[in-house]
Order: C-alpha cells, then structure tokens, then sequence
C-alpha cells in the first residue's frame, strides 16, 4: 500500500496527529483493559475448576464437585463474555490501526493464527465440560477439560508472542514499506517472548486464584466457616501462593531483560531522565521538566537491580531522540504503573507466605480474621496488578506500535469519526460489565440460598430412565 | 501457494456462513417466537440447541479474520478502511448477541430473559445483515486496492442489500430446517410443525429475493453476475436444488438428510460467490496473488490448517455427536 513505507515516519512526524490517534487508543485501551480481566478466568481459572474435580472424585468429597460443578457456571458465563469481547479486539486491530495490519500483517499475524487453534479447541471442549456434568461418566468428563486448560495455556503464549513482537519486532525483512521475507520461527519466538508470555500466563494465575480465593474469603467473614467455603478458598488460594514467588522471579528477570534490549521502556519505567551510573531507584513520585519530583529515593537501587552493581550504567530518556521520547506525563503514568505492579505483587507473595506458613505449621488456614480480609482484597488487587502490568507493556511502548517501525500515528485510521464509535463501544461495555456482575452475583445468591447440594446440582446423578448409560458412582 | 491459501480462508468463510449463520438464524425465530408464553417452548429448543455450540461455531469468524490479515493484509487493510461502518456494527452486535445469550441462560425473572433475550435475538438478525452487506461491497467491487473507498456507497448500495437481505434470509431457512429436525428427534410434534412452516415460508421468500437477486446483480454487479451465471452456475443450481429438496422431503425425511441438505444449499451459495469472484479478491482490480503475504507466512498459515483439519476438525465432531446424542445437558 501506497504512504505506508517507514520513510513516511519521519515526514510525518511533522504533521499534526491524525484526529482518530486519540479515540483509537483510548478505545484499544478500554477494550483491551476490560478483555485482560476475563483472560485469567478462561485460562486459569479452568485449572481450580479441574483440581477440585479431580479431588472430588478421587476423595468421593462432594463440596469439591459442587464446587468445581458451579466454578464451570461460572467459567462458562465469562468465556462467553471474554470470547465476544475478544473478537471486538480482532475487529479493532482492522478497524483502528489498518495501516499497522496492512503492512505488518504477514508477521504480526502469524502468532494469531496459531492462537485461533487454541481458541478453536477451548471454546469446544469449554462447551463439552459445561454441559457434560450430568450425563458423562465421571473421569471421561474430567479430561474434557484437560484441554480447555492446556489450549488456555496455548492460547495466552500465542497472544503474548504477538504483543512480544511489537516490543522487539524480528523475523522479517522490509522493502520499499513492504515486508519481502518472514522468518515465522523468529516472529513466534522473539526476543521478548518467554519473559512476557510466562509472566502473563503466573499473572493469569494468580488473579484468577486470588479473585476465586477473595469470594470464599468474604463469605468465610460473614461465618460461612463449612468445609464447602474452606475449599473454595483452599484451592485456588494454594494455587496463586505458589504462582506467586515465581511471578516475582519471572518479573525480576524481565525487568532486567527489558533493561538490556528495550532501554527506552527500562528509562520510562524507572523516570530515569540522564543516562548515567548510580542511578537511584525513585519508588512513587512524578515526572516533570526533567526530573522526578517527590517519591522515595533509594541510593544506586536501580543500577544494583539492574547490574548488581552500583556503577551499572542506565540509559536515560535523553538518550532517546526527541521526537520519540515519551511526553512527561506518560513516563508518569508507566512509572507509577510499575510501582503499583510490583508493590501489589509484594504485598500478595507476604500473603502467600503467611498462607503458607500456617499451611507448614498446622496443616490448617491461619486462623486471624485479618487474614480472611487480606484474602478477600487480595484479588482486587491482583487485578490492578494486572492492569498496571498490562499499562507498562503497553503505554511503556509508546511511541511506537512497532518498536523502531512503526509510531502509533501512523498505525492509526484515518477516516471516520471514531469518537463515536468509542463512545457505542463504551456504553456497550458498561451495560455488559453491569450485567456481568448481576449475573454472577445472581449465581451466588441462588447457591446460597440453596445451601449445600441440591438435586439439580449433584453431578454424574443417576441417568434417566430412558437413557442406558451405566450409572456413574456415587457422587 | 497464495491460492491454497485463498481456498483456505474460503473454506472458513463457508464454514462460518454455514454454523455461525445457523445460529444467527435461531436468534430469528427466537426474536419472532412472540409473547413469553407463546414463545416459550421454540425458545426453549433454540436455546438447548444453540447453547454448547455456538461459541465454537463462532470461531469460525476469527479464524477467516486471522487468515485475512495473515495471509492477504493489503486486502485487510482495504476491507476495513472502507467497510468500517458495517463492520464496526457487526462488532458491536457480536458483542450483544454473545452476551445477550449468555445471561439469558442464568437470569429467571421474565422481564430480564425478555430484555437479555431481546438482545441476543436483534442483534443475531441485524449481525448477518451487516455481514451481507459487508460481501455485497466485496463482490460488487467496490473495495478499492488501495483502501479508503466510499465508506456509504460501498455497503448502500443495491448488492449489498441484496447480500444483507440473503444473508438473513439463508441463515434463518437454515435453521429453521436444523430445528425442524431437532424438535423430531426429541418427538415433540407441535413444535416441528412449528418450524416446518417457518422453514417452508423462509425458503419461499429466500428463493424469491435470490431470483430478484438475479436481476439486481445484472443491472449493479456485471463480472459477479457473469461468474454465478458461468463458472459458478453448476454451484448455484446445486443450492436451489437442495433448498428446493429440503422443503419438498421437511415431512419425511430423516433428520441427518435435512441438515445435510440444507446446509448444502447454504454453502454453494457462499462457494459459488468464491467460484465467480476468483482469481480475484476484491472485485476486478486486486488478484490473489497479488495481495499475497510472503511465502513463509503462507507455509505457515497451511501449517496451522493442516493442525486445524487433524486437531479442531475431530474435536468439533466429537462437540456435534455429544450434542446430538443428548449427552450434553443445557437445562
């Protein structure tokens, strides 16, 4: 396509941002950030559903069925939710940035045809695990959704790789505005691919356990204190404390990661204005004119983490030409972004090890009620981890939407008023998110007033008369 | 190479408008089933029909999007620089029908399954009209090469009607053919005759915008109506036979047959359109060939559909024969 060579970047740059540059990125932004928060439940929260099953039928426990029975309800809601509002996503990549498909499409897409795969597989097992409680024999139906679990897996890895590329692009070669030659292996696995994928995937874990844990955290405080509540905060509790210390290791070596190959991402994050060595670790603060203002400085703390050093040598934002360097506001927002990741992830590995602690100590949950509270908050803030994680991935890019290739206003529509569309796409979301929350909190009201097991809850029930499938134990 | 993976994407454009247009068109019959009481019992088998299958079904759409911006990005760009109207619609009603269905599978009050209901049920009729006339701006050329067309002639006009309309048409003669069927498998009477009639009148009124279509595509749209009326024409006779024999045998004939035939009906259509657009893309002015990704990319895509034929193409029969065999309980 003509007016899509790189050449253009540098005319451009002269020219006023194109109108639609604002309402697609607030767009991409909003839909992508309400996407992220159903991701975990697809992907991990698929893997409690099955540890409890697994759990039930081995132990003959039936609160462990009830729960996993009711987990797959609810999982089965949010898949529905989060496959809907993941093709708007597909749309939006067309809709909003034609010029960065136009021309990156041959690499960029790649990793999303293999991610169709796993979508495919997820969304027909998901189904056959749903609806197959009743009517399959007990471990058959287990492994239905052994699937959903692994292609979850997939799934996430396959997306990530794209979201990767765009941060160290590679496996291609450009001519005249035009890419000649893929490299597909490359594109998959670039640069920045494990870090990023297996970060994404221990946060997919964690918030979907944290979250999980948190509603069984707040029942067991209103003196819900069953075996059933129990469980339902064990298992996912036990899942995301032990995801959590890897998290923080995973996240320390991408730091360090990001800090060698993505030196302008490494200088947003840490507000670093002057490239130079001793540079402090600022915690908190903002960034104006050049400097950070306020905050908790602490001597030499990022050229240690980074180097191990204190005379490791940091590049600055002035390193960056200024066209491409990020306005003070966004090294603002990525910097603080940071500090709320990582310091939500610490305060959920203290409340994994206290967990934990109690777990080696007395094979029990700890018994203080500021514990279930913890608990109960922990998966909010796992999801503003999450969140904040995704901002420093994604506003830490900016400029550019291919980094070194492409600046996100010339990846951009430009005809339309795509004001309006946000604004369609914005009262839908909040009408869906709305009845989202109703419609689990729907859930929880008609379980509770149900108490334990009822008939239309036992799973692997007896089969009807009509049917000649062999009875499937007891439940 | 580039036409293997013009054929593939192709295969998942059919296979889209086939099963995902099946399910559109139960939203149909679900949105034209009447007042709560009356409506209650079709709602009800398009609702246990429709439950396991309609999110895998869907993939389909992501599957023919992926190919296309993989496999043919300048043609992507084109597409969604000048359709972006019609097709932002369609996301956004993808959303509502998607939701729409899955909350009215929990809530229990009538107003709210009427207001969740009512969502899934419009948008699955206003979705595939979009959608249609998305094609209609395709196949009637009028998505330039190089993108930025007219974005309210290229989908306003009278092909794209016609696709819009066809569209709609075709997936609720689908469907209700599919729930014809399913009602006889679960021996209910009353709702069979139910969809048969609606089945019989869909095909009748389908058939009679498709041969207007004929004129219209004459006087709007001359290449697609040289290719359908050429090459394309044994397609198109296959389709009108087959919808013409599904009504003729709705009484009699075993459920399989009718989905067999009906589906059948739909395809060719959708084939048909492939046969006589290509070696084009879009309209006269952009080849298969031309609009290519690199070799690589291509070799890529092939690999991911040949995983797809060994890995989602079983799993989905497994999904299907679950189904149909009554052991996936929806209730």
């Amino acid at each position: 396509m003509p007016g899509l060579s790189l050449v253009t970047v540098g005319v451009s740059l002269v020219l006023a941002d194109p109108a639609q540059l604002l309402p697609a990125r607030e767009q991409m932004a909003f839909t992508l950030g309400f996407h992220i928060i159903l991701v975990p439940f697809g992907v991990a929260f698929t893997f409690l559903m099955l540890i409890a099953n697994a759990r039930g039928i081995r132990q003959n426990d039936e609160s462990a069925l009830l729960l996993a029975r009711r987990w797959s309800q609810v999982a089965a809601v949010l898949f529905a939710v989060g496959a809907v509002s993941g093709t708007m996503l597909s749309f939006e990549l067309g809709l909003l940035w034609p010029r960065m498909m136009g021309t990156y499409g041959p690499a960029f897409g790649i990793p999303f045809a293999v991610e169709g795969l796993f979508f495919f597989l997820e969304a027909i097992f998901v189904a056959i695990y749903v609806y197959g409680w009743r009517r399959m024999r007990p471990w058959p139906h287990f492994w239905t959704g052994v699937p959903v679990v692994l292609s979850g897996v997939g799934g996430t890895l396959s997306v990530v790789a794209a979201n990767a590329w765009m941060n160290r692009p590679g496996g291609f070669t450009m001519r005249d505005g035009k890419i000649v030659q893929v490299r597909p292996l490359e594109v998959i696995f670039n640069g920045a691919f494990w870090y990023e994928a297996i970060h994404m995937l221990l946060a997919a874990y964690m918030v979907a356990g944290f979250v999980v844990a948190g509603v069984y955290a707040a029942g067991m405080l209103r003196g819900r204190r069953d075996r059933y509540h129990r469980l339902g905060l064990a298992i996912p509790l036990t899942v995301a404390a032990l995801a959590t210390p890897l998290q923080i290791f995973v996240g320390d070596v991408a730091a360090r990661e990001v800090y060698r190959n993505e030196p302008a991402k490494f200088a947003t994050i840490e507000a670093h204005p002057t490239t130079g060595t001793h540079v402090p670790e600022v915690l908190g603060g903002y960034y104006a004119n050049g400097e950070v203002h306020g905050g908790l400085k602490v001597p030499s703390g990022a050229s240690l983490l980074s180097g191990y050093s204190p005379s490791t040598r940091i590049q600055g934002l002035d390193a960056m030409p200024a066209e491409v360097r990020p306005p003070d506001r966004l090294v603002t927002i990525v910097h603080l972004s940071f500090d709320v990741m990582v310091g939500i992830g610490s305060a959920l590995l203290a409340l994994s090890a206290w967990y934990a602690l109690a777990w080696w100590r007395r094979r029990d949950l700890p018994r203080s009620r500021w514990f279930l509270r913890a608990t109960t908050i922990s998966g909010v803030l796992a999801v503003v981890a999450l969140e904040a994680g995704w901002v420093v991935t994604e506003v830490g890019r900016q400029p550019w939407t291919v980094v070194g290739h492409l600046l996100t206003r010339d990846a951009v529509a430009t005809s339309g008023n795509l004001w309006l569309f946000f604004a369609a796409t914005v009262a839908l979301y909040a009408a869906v998110g709305a009845a989202t929350v109703y419609v689990l909190r729907l859930l929880r009201r008609r379980w509770r007033d149900q108490g334990g097991a009822t008939e239309t809850d036992v799973p692997y029930g007896p089969p009807r008369a009509s049917e000649s499938t062999p009875a499937a134990g007891k439940a | 190479m580039s036409t293997f993976a013009a054929v593939v994407l192709f295969i998942g454009v059919t296979a889209y408008a086939v099963l995902g247009g099946a399910d559109y068109g139960a939203g149909f019959w679900d949105l034209t089933a009447g007042a709560a009481r009356r409506g209650q019992a079709p709602r009800h088998l398009i609702d246990h029909t429709l439950a396991p299958v309609w999110e895998a079904n869907h993939v389909w759409l992501i599957f023919c999007l992926v190919m296309l911006w993989t496999g043919f990005p300048s043609a992507f760009a084109a597409i969604m620089t000048t359709l972006y109207i019609p097709l932002g619609l369609t996301a956004l009603g993808i959303v509502v029908r998607g939701s729409g269905f899955a909350f009215r599978k929990v809530v229990v009050k009538t107003d709210q399954q009427r207001a969740t209901g009512a969502a899934f049920a419009t948008s699955s009729v206003i979705t595939p009209f979009f959608l249609g006339t998305v094609v209609g701006g395709i196949a009637s050329g009028r998505v330039p090469a190089d993108g930025h067309g007219n974005p309210v002639t290229s989908w306003v006009n009278p092909t794209s009607l016609l696709g819009g309309v066809l569209a709609v048409g075709v997936c609720a003669f689908v469907a209700a053919v599919f729930l014809t069927a399913e009602a006889r498998t679960y021996a209910d009477a009353g709702l069979e005759r139910w969809f048969r009639r609606r089945a019989q009148a869909t095909a009748v009124a389908t058939g009679a915008v498709a041969l207007a279509g004929i004129a219209i595509l004459h006087a709007d749209a001359g290449r697609l109506f040289y290719g359908l009326t050429g090459r394309g024409l044994p397609l198109v006779l296959i389709s009108a036979a087959c919808g013409l024999a599904s009504i003729a045998l709705l009484h009699r004939a075993a459920p399989r047959l009718l989905q067999a035939l009906a589906v059948t009906a739909a395809g060719t259509v959708v084939v048909g359109w492939g046969v006589a657009q290509y070696p084009y893309l879009l309209g006269t002015h952009l080849r298969i060939d031309e609009a290519a990704a690199p070799d690589a990319t291509l070799a890529s895509l092939t690999l991911v559909a040949a995983a797809a034929l060994l890995l989602v193409v079983p799993a989905m029969a497994l999904l299907f024969v679950l189904h149909q065999r009554g052991r996936l309980d929806t209730a």
